[in-house]
């Protein structure tokens, strides 16, 4: 059977530039059998609306290490639905347990801590996908 | 300013006839200073360490990294560090300033004053140092794009404060090279930021002798996920960049090397850290003297600050990061250390609570007062192993100079710039980072507490240090009150000449920016300025 | 395609009226294959003025189903090709262009995914306003050759000219995708042998226009005489431009894509090439090969479809593979007598555009 690969954007929003744990998810992603559209460091909420239009994605994922997922994360899930864009956001970085609930209340579909498995990566991707269908 | 004497330490045997009679083992053994014959410790090429008594004589520099909130924040945070025996301050500047943009600027939307402190003129500086007596601690200072522009604040705040510039001694990072390779914090292009670092270098050997203007780091390429052998080669390799560059800017290699220093990356595979830290001694010895023709016995001592590795800690069971951090904290020691900093164990889930910070000083105080692993200089020295393991480390990087040499026709510093142009440091890197997860994920290593051992984990006992929105909202009033007390002629013409100067390779563009920044030009300012005249710098490499 | 409720009528005039989003969409639904493909492809055609035989038309349309500037571009990997594109299309935009590029990249063939990187050094044009849409090769050959000509379609109803197809110069198929274009831009840089390569792979012959990117190294004016030098022995031997529409030597530019230079001379060249065919009414030939190769694959596909759902379940457990598949292939024939091969979207697709709301119209 041939499924149609699940397509993905990849973005750090904001400043920080550590990326060794947004290039390690493309990587699994794509091992995973998804199609990652890697748009790297220092992207904004528009230029990340504009790939996601562009590539009609399925899922975004949003890297971020400084402790900024509070403000950005909703950002980034209000800015998708200001454009009228029905794609469920997934949070990788450093977030601590007691904000999961916030960050699902603000609309977040799916967080990824530090040491979360391939398969975790992989599986935490596709429900975020099916949120929407 | 440097570490706390051994001798105060032991209290009651420091007034022990013999000098050496102080270091004895737990059942009284008398210990020597070192063991073993053949090139010893402070000989070279210095494999052994940089002093002939290594910690009898003076033990590390206790560093702890600390910043985040505005300034006043972080100076309470610094003045406990001091009162509680840390005997060096290490500022962390969160994202906005690091990359040169103010705390009002669209991108510092919710990160002013997350990861570190916000700064914006020089006023936050002030606040950030008052009541600490700079002209006798030693500051470091964990900066990189826009490194200059902050000395410049110290030496303002300094100077305002009535210390003279030249009694000044820290370390600033202003290692923009290992931006492009690992960390991304950069702004402009590679070759004009690389003469803002031998602008740095030419006016500290002038004017700030005590002053390290480079500390080359491969920390953040190890953490990005390189290899030991790969941190080693890739930093060895941006430090001889950084002496054909001041070489090439008109410098003797003498009047800046020994004031070059390093900072590596202390992770969990206990030998082959040391022998990195071995290997990069005796690399560097004998590069410069052999290739760049260095003749003071002091550019050719490495000397290095450690940290462990932040990116070994987990955040499933973190009071195991504790164990780990212990471990790291030895083998930094072991490999002969100038400096140390311990990370927080809890740093795999927010930024480090106070508790934990002092627990991680509190593990170095443990290796230097009670493991008696100090009495003895380089005791691994001579172990089959760890002589076989430096030379292998040596090997590795030896390959890499070789390979980085063909990409630049011979040059270190053309290679390097070849390198990151192309992709092959970020490349090499990301795939080292790859093979390590999947490794992890395939159970071939065990990471305690995430694929092995994982019954035990509560996550509901932590108390986690939150930086609020309201950081943020403080911030941007003083920077608008700053702005609004400002002579604003004053600001656009020191402006106007950091602009003349940049435009001009050939000056030094130190002495423009302390003028603009004692006018309070801003941070974001003063890098506007710059990108004006150097450009931005994109990356093109992919995963 | 979930969140989508519009019909694929709708989407199609959406598209026409230049909006993105439903561009994006029909993009999605072309290279998924199956009906929703063959339904846009069809609606695309007449929109475009495609007619039943070829022949210009009056309205900018080519009878073909052709009005945008298709252009090609390929050459060997690190060659800077998207960063080429990048500042490219950036001074297209300037020169009041819309561009459009469908940047192909390879997909893993041991799990099927991909990275697709290319937007990552296109910021400046996407800036611009430039549409880019990644696409992975997705394993078979005739996806590729079938999806891209009808996503090039769908770029063409949205108005964007010129559609730019990006692909790596390794690979047969790579290189027939992106030579089935009304100009094809072959990029090699100086120092790597990248003209002996571009020679090997057979991108000398399809070139129209080359650029020598990273042309500040100090090898550049060497990959110049290299490049001229082959071009001359091909036109000595004969094998030049024949049958590609116009037998005029390729033109060469040098660029530095980083920094911009040359750039303005490409997008004359590509214009150039695009008049010099117009006024020796070469074009039309040029795109009736294109609409042939289309055809072909669409047979291929349909055939290959049929005559797999026919032998289905009917494999031996051994036998030497050669008279396995010829006695299988004789079986294929009998049941493919007197039936009519399953091009009508009803059966023999394959899965993969289950549910959505974009096909429930029909």
């Amino acid at each position: 059977m041939n499924e149609t690969p699940l397509r993905v954007v990849l973005a750090k929003l904001g400043l920080d530039g550590h990326d060794r744990g947004l290039k390690v998810v493309a990587r699994m992603l794509r091992d995973g059998g998804m199609e990652v559209v890697y748009l790297g460091l220092r992207q904004t909420t528009d230029t990340i609306i504009d790939a996601v239009e562009q590539e009609d994605a399925d899922v975004v994922g949003i890297s971020m290490l400084n402790a900024g997922h509070l403000t950005l994360g909703p950002r980034m899930v209000e800015a998708l639905a200001d454009a009228g864009l029905d794609v469920p956001v997934v949070i990788g970085g450093i977030v601590p347990d007691e904000d999961r609930p916030a960050m699902a209340a603000a609309g977040v579909a799916g967080v990824l801590g530090p040491g979360a498995s391939a398969d975790e990566v992989v599986a935490c991707v596709r429900a975020a996908a099916d949120t929407r269908s | 300013m440097v570490g706390k004497n051994t001798d105060r330490a032991r209290g009651g045997t420091s007034e022990a006839s013999s000098p050496d009679d102080r270091y004895r083992t737990l059942s009284g053994i008398l210990v020597d200073r070192v063991y073993g014959d053949g090139p010893l410790p402070g000989e070279f090429p210095y494999t052994r360490g940089v002093h002939a008594d290594m910690y009898r004589s003076r033990l590390w520099t206790m560093r702890m990294f600390a910043g985040f909130g505005t300034a006043t924040d972080t100076n309470a945070r610094f003045r406990e560090l001091l009162a509680a025996g840390g005997t060096g301050l290490s500022t962390a500047f969160d994202m906005p300033t690091l990359m040169g943009r103010d705390s009002d600027h669209d991108w510092a939307l919710g990160e002013v004053g997350r990861a570190g402190v916000a700064v914006d003129t020089v006023e936050d500086m002030v606040d950030l140092y008052a009541g600490i007596d700079l002209g006798t601690v030693s500051t470091s200072m964990t900066i990189n794009g826009p490194a200059s522009i902050l000395l410049a604040m110290y030496v303002v705040v300094a100077e305002e404060g009535g210390v003279i510039r030249g009694d000044l001694s820290g370390t600033l990072q202003n290692d923009i090279l290992k931006e492009y390779q690992a960390q991304k914090e950069y702004v402009f292009p590679p070759r004009p930021s690389v003469r803002l670092v031998t602008d740095v270098m030419a006016f500290t050997a002038a004017e700030m002798p005590r002053w390290n203007p480079v500390s080359i780091s491969g920390y953040h390429i190890r953490e990005a996920g390189s290899t030991a052998a790969q941190e080693l080669a890739f930093t060895l390799a941006n430090g001889f960049a950084y002496v054909e560059a001041a070489v090439a800017a008109g410098m003797d290699v003498d009047d800046f090397a020994p004031r070059l220093s390093f900072f590596f990356n202390s992770h969990n595979d206990f030998f082959e850290e040391v022998g990195k830290f071995r290997a990069a001694r005796r690399l560097w010895a004998r590069w410069m003297r052999d290739r760049y023709g260095a003749n003071d016995e002091r550019s050719l001592k490495l000397r290095f600050h450690t940290q462990t590795a932040g990116v070994s800690l987990t955040a499933h069971q973190p009071e195991v990061n504790i164990a780990r951090v212990a471990i790291q904290a030895l083998a930094g020691v072991l490999g002969g250390t100038q400096s140390l900093h311990t990370d927080s164990y809890d740093e795999a889930l927010a930024l480090p609570s106070e508790d934990a910070v002092r627990v991680a000083l509190r593990t170095q105080q443990v290796i230097a007062h009670e493991t008696g692993v100090v009495n003895t200089a380089d005791p691994l020295g001579g172990s089959a192993y760890v002589e076989w393991m430096t030379d292998e480390m040596e090997r590795r990087a030896e390959e890499v100079f070789a390979h980085l040499e063909g990409l630049g026709d011979g040059s270190l510093l053309e290679g390097v710039y070849a390198g990151i142009d192309s992709g092959w440091f970020v490349g090499e890197i990301a795939d080292a980072a790859y093979r390590y997860e999947r490794e992890v994920n395939a159970g071939e290593r065990i990471v305690v507490g995430v694929n092995a051992f994982t019954e035990g984990d509560d996550p509901e006992r932590r108390r986690l240090l939150r930086i609020g929105q309201d950081t943020e909202d403080l911030q941007r009033k003083r920077l608008a009150t700053v702005r609004q007390d400002r002579d604003d002629a004053a600001v656009a013409a020191t402006l106007a000449r950091v602009a003349t100067d940049a435009a001009q390779p050939t000056v030094n563009l130190m002495p423009a920016l302390v003028d603009a920044v004692r006018a309070r030009a801003t941070v974001g300012e003063v890098v506007d300025t710059l990108e004006a005249e150097f450009g931005t710098y994109v990356e093109r490499a992919v995963v | 395609m979930p969140g989508e409720t519009r019909s694929i009528a709708e989407l199609v005039a959406a598209a026409r009226g230049s909006e993105r989003r439903a561009t994006a969409r029909l993009l999605t639904l072309v290279e998924r294959g199956g009906p929703p493909a063959d339904e846009v492809a069809e609606r695309a055609w007449s929109a475009l003025g495609g007619r039943a035989s070829s022949g210009a038309t009056s309205d900018g349309g080519d009878g073909n189903g052709h009005r945008a500037h298709v252009i090609g571009l390929t050459g060997p990997p690190g060659a800077g090709k998207s960063t080429l594109v990048a500042a490219w299309t950036t001074r297209l935009v300037e020169r009041g262009y819309r561009p459009a590029v469908l940047a192909v990249d390879p997909s893993s063939p041991l799990t099927g995914g991909a990275i697709l990187g290319d937007r990552v050094r296109m910021a400046e044009a996407t800036a611009a306003g430039v549409f880019i849409r990644s696409m992975a090769t997705r394993g078979h050959a005739g996806g590729l050759a079938l999806a891209v000509p009808g996503m090039v379609r769908v770029l063409d109803l949205a108005g964007f000219d010129p559609v730019i197809v990006e692909t790596v110069g390794v690979g047969q198929v790579e290189v027939d995708v992106a030579s089935t274009a009304d100009t094809v831009l072959v990029v090699v840089t100086p120092g790597m042998g990248d003209a002996v390569q571009a020679n090997k792979a057979g991108l000398l012959e399809v070139a129209d226009v080359f650029a020598v990117n990273k042309s500040d190294r100090p090898d550049a004016a060497d990959a110049r005489r290299d490049l001229e030098l082959m071009l001359d022995l091909s036109d000595l031997t004969g094998h030049g431009r024949a049958g590609t529409g116009t037998d005029t030597r390729p033109s060469i530019i040098s660029t530095v894509a980083t920094t911009g230079v040359g750039v303005d001379d490409l997008a004359d060249a590509t214009d150039a090439h695009l008049t010099a065919q117009v006024a020796a009414g070469a074009l039309a030939g040029r795109r009736e090969d294109r609409w042939r190769a289309e055809v072909r694959s669409h047979l291929d596909r349909l055939l290959l479809d049929a005559s797999r759902s026919a032998i289905a379940g009917s494999l031996p457990a051994s036998g030497a593979p050669g008279a396995v598949a010829r006695s299988l292939s004789e079986g294929v024939a009998d049941r493919l007598l007197g039936h009519r091969i399953p091009g009508d979207r009803t059966a023999g697709e394959p899965a993969g555009h289950e549910g959505g709301a974009a096909e429930g119209d029909r």
